[in-house]
């Protein structure tokens, strides 16, 4: 079994087709970063991208993943450099941590598609992502900073 | 003395907390969603007027291709097969799809959709919450996980079922403009689209249309042969 992700093709063992590829990622590829929060795609903490798109690892059979390109936090800048991961270390945004990479994978689509975000921008498409710590304004001033939009 | 009384307020104290405790627990209900988006659909003329077409099948004309496109003041085979495909795009499994606001509508009681989801500028969702960052290409075999079709999207707004009457809705379905269709572009989109054909099979938790596709499908061939008749204003 073949899988693109972080720009690398993996030769990869055989698992059930209809595994998720949050577990393929986690177990078998051993990237970590990608979490599991609640399996059932209502809380946004296992978001990867998948050709680009933010997709909830949780419940994407690794079947339909076909040739399709994978990429998680820990590809999303080899060396923690996205402009995303500098501003949430700046302000400190995260508390516990958890949803954190989630949060940042979200938020990296949506400044591919939309550069400079409005706060109804930010709070429409981060709106899938929960924080239970509640880091919620940090998350909105640290995609404004990366944005390039100071506060 | 005063130490009753002291006592008496720290009763009525505690009284005060487990009231307020179990006002604030009462609170914590879960809620069905925010905002009023299935009541935002505008109010269409004769919606709640009741029908004035009682079935008169006896009487109705023959279900040839009709002549003209135009109302039917009286019951036909058209007619009746409207009734039927109205009935269909009215279940929830149609209608969540057909909003006529910008939230997709979710359950069997045709919630608004959790997370705030959007429609979006192409009817996909927004900007990292697009339709299929939850849904996938199929459903799944467990319940309360996003269900999943190749294609998962809104219908234009243009052509929302939420709110209409069957009236407004039949003049809809005529309307290129707003159905993007012709009539019969629709009943090869009804025929052979996956995302409606998901209807009818929509996995666990969910109620499948009642309807068979087949005669889903036959009722609305038969209502653009009769020439799609609109029924009449107030009719049910």
């Amino acid at each position: 079994m073949k899988l693109k992700v972080n720009g690398e093709v993996r030769e990869l063992p055989t698992v059930d087709p209809k595994t998720p590829l949050l577990w393929v990622l986690r177990d078998v590829v051993g990237l970590t970063g990608t979490k599991f929060g609640c399996g059932m795609a209502l809380c946004g903490a296992c978001t990867v991208h998948v050709d680009g798109q933010a997709t909830r690892s949780c419940v994407l059979p690794i079947e339909q993943v076909g040739e399709r390109e994978v990429t998680t936090i820990e590809g999303l800048s080899p060396a923690g450099e996205h402009p995303l991961q500098q501003a949430w270390v700046e302000l400190g945004v995260a508390q516990c941590g958890y949803c954190q990479a989630g949060q940042l994978m979200s938020a990296a689509c949506l400044l591919k598609q939309i550069p400079t975000p409005t706060d109804d921008d930010i709070d429409a498409a981060m709106a899938g992502n929960i924080c239970r710590c509640g880091t919620y304004g940090r998350i909105r001033a640290a995609i404004h900073q990366a944005a390039g939009g100071g506060k | 003395m005063e130490g009753r009384v002291s006592k008496v307020w720290r009763g009525l104290l505690v009284a005060l907390w487990a009231g307020l405790l179990v006002g604030v627990s009462g609170c914590t209900e879960p809620e069905p969603g925010p905002g009023p988006a299935v009541a935002a659909s505008p109010a269409v003329a004769g919606e709640a007027a009741p029908s004035a077409t009682p079935a008169a099948a006896a009487a109705a004309p023959p279900a040839t291709p009709a002549s003209p496109r135009g109302t039917e003041g009286a019951e036909s085979p058209g007619l009746e097969a409207y009734a039927t495909l109205y009935s269909v795009l009215k279940h929830p499994r149609c209608l969540n799809c057909h909003p006529s606001g910008n939230r997709p509508l979710q359950f069997d009681a045709s919630l608004p959709h959790i997370m705030n989801v959007q429609r979006g500028p192409s009817d996909r969702g927004g900007a990292a919450l697009q339709c299929s960052t939850c849904h996938q290409a199929e459903n799944h075999a467990q319940p309360h996980l996003p269900p999943g079709s190749p294609v998962w999207r809104l219908a234009p707004r243009e052509m929302a079922f939420e709110g209409r009457s069957p009236r407004a809705l039949a003049l809809q379905l005529r309307d290129p403009k707003q159905s993007h269709l012709t009539l019969e572009e629709l009943v090869a989109h009804v025929r052979d689209d996956a995302l409606v054909g998901w209807g009818w099979a929509p996995g666990p938790g969910r109620a499948p249309v009642p309807v068979p596709r087949e005669a889903f499908v036959a009722a609305f061939t038969t209502w653009v042969a009769a020439g799609a008749p609109i029924p009449a204003e107030g009719s049910k």
